[in-house]
């Protein structure tokens, strides 16, 4: 059963019903979990009168706490406005967004400050928490052994490459202590080679830290290989169309048949929705 | 449950070990090979080559004037570079000129400091309240277009040829130059920057004084330099305008040599006026250049 993770449901329905059938021995669905996020009947619209544009539609969907969702859609799918609605920097037209926690938040790009040091920027993070300042050398110090930077500290971003300032941003949102992190194609810039390895480094690391992750992506198989579910977004407006969840029962990775072949589910699934604009 | 990744194995921690090692790789590859810095001989030719293209300029010049003078236009008055460099010499060795350039340079650095704060002050609150914007920002950009000159009479009015109507001047100059700096600087920070610093939790004073104003910093002391500038024309105004006994400044020499229609002297003292001001031009210009190379903001080859 290949594609049997499937799950036919419509949006605005309960996800994760139909998953627990479909998958037999499968996880917990949602409801059977805390929730992390909660996103209720959500649109968003920009502008007002004839000229606005509808960028989130009705939308959605939840997030079990330690759970790792990916949304994935075509340009125009408002997956970045749907994170700017749960990070608290914009506000929803319609609906309800509930967040059980504080936020972080990491972009493509990685934001660093460019006159701090990578540790002076991980140190902020902690200073902006009011952390003590003898815990926050330590912590810094922790933060960065994680992401597997220690050593660097003492370089400023623009000395270091583009996958190790993504760690560092990385690092300085783990060092938010946020129960949600929120991820804006955080690897979209990075060579392909990079990206492999941090999608070890950040499945190895929300693993240990039972992390809730909100990831948004454009890339299929950059999903399927870190996500727990796929929810595939549509485009012009923003609304769910689709949901997967990756099958459980093995080591992780794109490689094994049963997740390529989701892969390429949704990568159909998402050219049928493409083509719908083309006519 | 999904929180609980299939890890574990010995296959798998070893697959991860892997992962470290070729991230660890990597990064070593990407940084850049260190320098081989400390060879004495590379920096001497590095300041030779920044130095002879000015030596140059000097010498060409000092050609061009001896040339003029050769010709005979102005005979009367004009006289060559060696007179005039003499003149300067002995000026700098048993002249009075040290004390002249005290008295003009504490002036300098009182106006310019009250400049600075009265500039940084305005040039925050500007940024900071929009309805301050819409009032006062076009009329600092309207002061900074005004010849400082203009202002000499209206301090007089107002102070009398004292050392007050001179630093009236010289704050007025450099002041609408700093506050510009300072608005350009908090108007440019990088919106991701700030979206960073907002998911932080970093809000109000503490957004402000971790992050915008050092994102400012560049523009900031872009407006300090130029506001130098200013201020050091404007002091030259005042000082060649007002005149106050017992205070015997720059200008106020340059003034009576005038008068005295003594050519070496006054030529003598543009060239110390001159100097001043590449001298702490060239300041600013390092400052401006360390702190853009900190923020990786300079090419590997110009830097």
């Amino acid at each position: 059963m290949s594609i049997g993770n499937r799950q036919a449901a419509p949006p605005g329905m309960a996800p994760g019903a139909a998953a627990v059938g479909g998958t037999g021995s499968g996880p917990p669905g949602p409801a059977e979990r805390q929730t992390a996020v909660r996103l209720t009947g959500v649109s968003k619209r920009y502008g007002t009168g004839p000229r606005s544009v509808l960028a989130l539609d009705q939308v959605s969907l939840t997030v079990g706490r330690g759970e790792f969702v990916c949304l994935i859609g075509a340009s125009g799918c408002g997956k970045s406005t749907l994170l700017s609605l749960v990070a608290g920097l914009d506000w929803a037209t319609a609906g309800d967004v509930t967040v059980g926690g504080r936020v972080a938040m990491m972009f493509q790009e990685p934001g660093l400050l460019p006159w701090l040091t990578a540790a002076g920027n991980v140190e902020l993070a902690l200073r902006a928490r009011k952390v003590p300042r003898e815990d926050r050398r330590r912590r810094t110090d922790e933060l960065l052994k994680i992401v597997r930077l220690d050593g660097f500290g003492a370089k400023r971003p623009h000395e270091l490459s583009g996958g190790m300032r993504q760690r560092v941003a990385l690092a300085r949102a783990l060092a938010q202590d946020a129960d949600v992190l929120l991820m804006d194609e955080p690897f979209g810039a990075l060579d392909a080679m990079t990206r492999d390895l941090l999608h070890d480094e950040l499945d190895r690391i929300c693993t240990a830290q039972t992390l809730t992750v909100l990831f948004v992506t454009h890339n299929v198989r950059e999903a399927v290989r870190l996500g727990d579910r796929v929810i595939v977004l549509s485009s012009r407006p923003g609304q769910v169309i689709d949901e997967y969840l990756v099958p459980d029962d093995g080591p992780r990775g794109i490689n094994t048949p049963e997740n390529a072949a989701l892969a390429a589910a949704i990568t159909e699934r998402l050219r049928e929705e493409m083509g719908r604009h083309g006519n | 449950m999904a929180t609980e990744r299939p890890r574990g194995g010995l296959a798998d921690a070893r697959a991860l070990a892997g992962t470290d090692q070729a991230l660890h790789g990597l990064d070593q590859l990407e940084l850049e090979p260190a320098q081989s810095a400390g060879d004495p001989g590379r920096a001497a030719r590095r300041a030779w080559a920044a130095t002879w293209p000015k030596l140059l300029a000097i010498a060409l010049v000092l050609a061009i004037w001896e040339l003029v003078t050769l010709s005979g236009w102005k005979h009367y008055v004009l006289k060559g570079p060696s007179p005039v460099l003499s003149n300067l010499w002995g000026q700098l060795v048993h002249g009075q000129l040290w004390g002249i350039i005290g008295t003009t340079l504490q002036t300098a650095v009182v106006g310019y400091a009250v400049a600075l704060v009265i500039g940084s002050v305005v040039g925050l609150l500007v940024a900071r309240i929009p309805p301050l914007r819409a009032a006062v920002g076009s009329i600092i950009t309207g002061l900074m277009t005004m010849p400082s000159v203009v202002w000499v009479p209206f301090a007089i009015v107002i102070f009398g040829e004292s050392f007050q109507a001179i630093l009236f001047v010289v704050i007025l100059g450099a002041a609408p130059s700093i506050a510009n700096g300072l608005i350009t600087g908090v108007d440019y920070t990088p919106p991701l920057l700030l979206r960073a610093g907002k998911t932080m939790g970093l809000r109000g004073f503490a957004l402000y004084r971790y992050l915008i104003l050092p994102a400012s910093l560049p523009a900031f002391v872009a407006g300090m330099k130029q506001g130098w500038a200013f201020a050091w024309r404007s002091l030259m105004a005042g000082e060649i305008v007002v005149q106050i006994i017992g205070q015997f400044s720059i200008g106020q020499a340059l003034s009576v040599d005038q008068q005295n229609l003594d050519f070496t002297s006054v030529a003598s003292i543009m060239i110390v006026i001159l100097v001043i001001g590449i001298v702490v031009d060239t300041l600013f210009t390092k400052a401006d250049l360390a702190i853009r190379r900190r923020r990786g903001l300079l090419d590997a080859a110009a830097a």
